[in-house]
């Protein structure tokens, strides 16, 4: 079997491979996963252990089953997806849940289309879509963070109880998002400002979950400035999303929510940094990008205040994944000495 | 005479030209009424009749046409096939009339049941064409039963569940519950999952094809070796 081994230009000294991305990409991601632990506790933890450990398994085993090499196991590539997935699943969500969701990522989204490179859509988000219409009631079940009501930390050993025995949570820890909040509330005919009142929001979207949007975003920054994630892509999904949530927020603030509450809550920064500047899926050329991520940044917006979902990242980032291509044929970027129009 | 023998014709119209799996023929009704074995089952069955109610009538007026205005009287013989099968339905098992609904008169719109006649029915005798429409019928049954059970098996944990709405009170002793207690995976009863399933199926049904095609083609190549020592 032939291996072309690549080796870049000898004037570049600094070698980034496929593994060194994806690495920077989970270190990138650790303070926004430590300030999810400290506000929904063990679970966090439990979830990203069990979507490795499947991730690592289901990946060897597609290898081998395909007939390649196990080297692509070592570029972590495997376990971005595992993580990403993880970091979105409910605290508590049975062991069972993360398996699925992991298999599907990695099994269907993944390999069956090819494998690293080759996949038209986002594993991660096939993984979450796949999991949020099959079962809408268990991905819907969140703890209630630290700090909210009488809520209390579950021990490791009940955290373990709760994913492996699915022993019911006692209901007093388990309650709704902030944005599922917000939705059922305005179906009841609130308005925005007597919503904000209740306790699981905080300053500026959910209590504790605006934390962990910190984290993401310094993580996301640091991306961005390793070079590691392309800045077009986040700019261009917040400026679409701040921009359509601008709009409404003026024509009525009583019905719809102010542009910083949809910028911080969910899974809006998250996905600008991580999800939607996943390289293979993603628009590839630079105005592409920013078209790409603007489409991402409005379709968040429709779903959230339009459609039948509380957040509509996962459905935002697989829609323009299939735009992606189109966006690539109408956007080359200009020849350098080509004449400009 | 074995290439277009009996047995040929019921081997490729179940098989090797299989309407669902290979030509891809009939995908609106196969896709969305194959949701459980029963549906599944029902609306094959339903599609064979008009099938072999067709090709009997399209071989039989074979003299009486002139090619120029076939495609016009094949559409009205399927018409009346489905309409007569429709009103059958309608009469005989209303319960499954009302799930399958707009899918039994849909049947007409079915291109496998005009495939069948424009490239067989009209050029062959009436034994030949009636076998042709079974075969074909059986086929499209097979694949609407099988994605129908995966779904069925996958979404709900149950096998011909509602078997009474095609087999009368009977029917109610056949439903199989597979896994007590099952939570039900949504995503195999949506449209995704009928898709997702028929490409499994067909993935399936290639790799035993080409299974089959390479023990063939070894077999020969054996005998060869054995001559030459």
């Amino acid at each position: 079997m032939m291996r072309f081994q690549a080796v870049t230009s000898p004037h570049v000294l600094l070698e980034t491979s496929v593994g060194q991305v994806m690495r920077r990409v989970l270190y990138a991601m650790l303070p926004g996963i430590a300030a999810l632990v400290w506000f929904f506790g063990w679970g966090v933890l439990v979830n990203l252990v069990i979507a490795t450990a499947v991730a690592l398994v289901a990946e060897a085993a597609m290898l081998a089953a395909r007939g390649k090499p196990l080297a692509p196991l070592g570029d972590s590539s495997a376990v971005v997806t595992a993580w990403l997935l993880a970091v979105a699943l409910p605290p508590l969500a049975p062991w069972w849940l993360t398996t699925i969701g992991v298999l599907s990522a990695i099994v269907v989204a993944k390999h069956l289309y090819g494998g690293l490179g080759y996949n038209p859509f986002n594993p991660a988000m096939v993984g979450y879509v796949v999991l949020l219409i099959s079962f809408p009631r268990e991905m819907s079940t969140w703890l209630i963070p630290r700090g909210v009501g009488q809520a209390h930390a579950l021990t490791l050993a009940e955290t373990l109880r709760a994913i492996f025995v699915s022993t019911p949570v006692v209901d007093a820890l388990t309650g709704a998002t902030p944005l599922d909040v917000l939705r059922t509330k305005m179906g009841l005919g609130f308005s925005v400002a007597e919503i904000r009142n209740s306790p699981v929001f905080g300053l500026v979207s959910g209590h504790g979950w605006e934390w962990a949007v910190l984290g993401f975003l310094a993580g996301g920054l640091w991306l961005i400035y390793t070079r590691a994630a392309d800045w077009r892509i986040p700019t261009g999904m917040l400026g679409g999303l701040a921009l359509i949530s601008t709009v409404f927020y003026l024509i009525n603030p009583q019905k719809y929510a102010p542009p910083w509450f949809h910028l911080w809550s969910g899974a809006a920064i998250f996905g600008a940094f991580f999800i939607a500047t996943d390289p293979v899926t993603a628009s590839a050329t630079p105005r592409g990008r920013l078209i790409y991520g603007a489409g991402i940044g409005v379709l968040v917006y429709i779903i959230r205040a339009f459609g039948g979902y509380p957040d509509g990242v996962a459905f935002s980032v697989l829609l323009m994944n299939i735009a992606a291509p189109t966006i690539d044929l109408y956007t080359p970027p200009r020849v350098f000495g080509a004449r400009r129009g | 005479m074995s290439e277009t023998g009996t047995l040929k014709i019921l081997k490729d119209g179940v098989w090797t030209q299989n309407t669902g799996f290979v030509a891809l023929l009939g995908l609106c009704p196969l896709l969305a009424t194959s949701n459980s074995v029963v549906n599944g089952l029902g609306l094959g069955l339903a599609t064979t009749l008009v099938l072999l109610m067709c090709n009997v009538a399209v071989s039989l007026i074979r003299p009486l046409v002139r090619p120029e205005v076939r495609i016009p009287v094949f559409v009205l013989v399927i018409a009346c096939a489905v309409t007569a099968v429709e009103l059958a339905m309608h009469a005989f098992l209303p319960g499954l009339y009302q799930v399958l609904g707009i899918f039994i008169p849909l049947i007409v719109t079915n291109c496998c049941v005009i495939g069948r006649a424009e490239a067989f029915a009209f050029k062959n005798g009436v034994v030949k064409s009636a076998v042709d429409g079974v075969a074909t019928g059986l086929g499209f049954l097979l694949a609407l039963v099988l994605l129908g059970a995966i779904r069925e098996i996958l979404g709900q944990g149950t096998l011909l569940g509602q078997a009474d709405l095609l087999f009368g009170e009977f029917g109610q002793y056949l439903t199989l519950r597979l896994i007590d207690d099952y939570r039900g995976f949504l995503l195999a009863i949506l449209p995704p999952g009928a898709f997702i399933g028929l490409g499994c199926l067909i993935a399936i049904k290639n790799v035993l094809d080409a299974r089959a095609r390479r023990r063939a083609a070894a077999r020969p190549a054996t005998v060869l070796r054995e001559v030459e020592a």
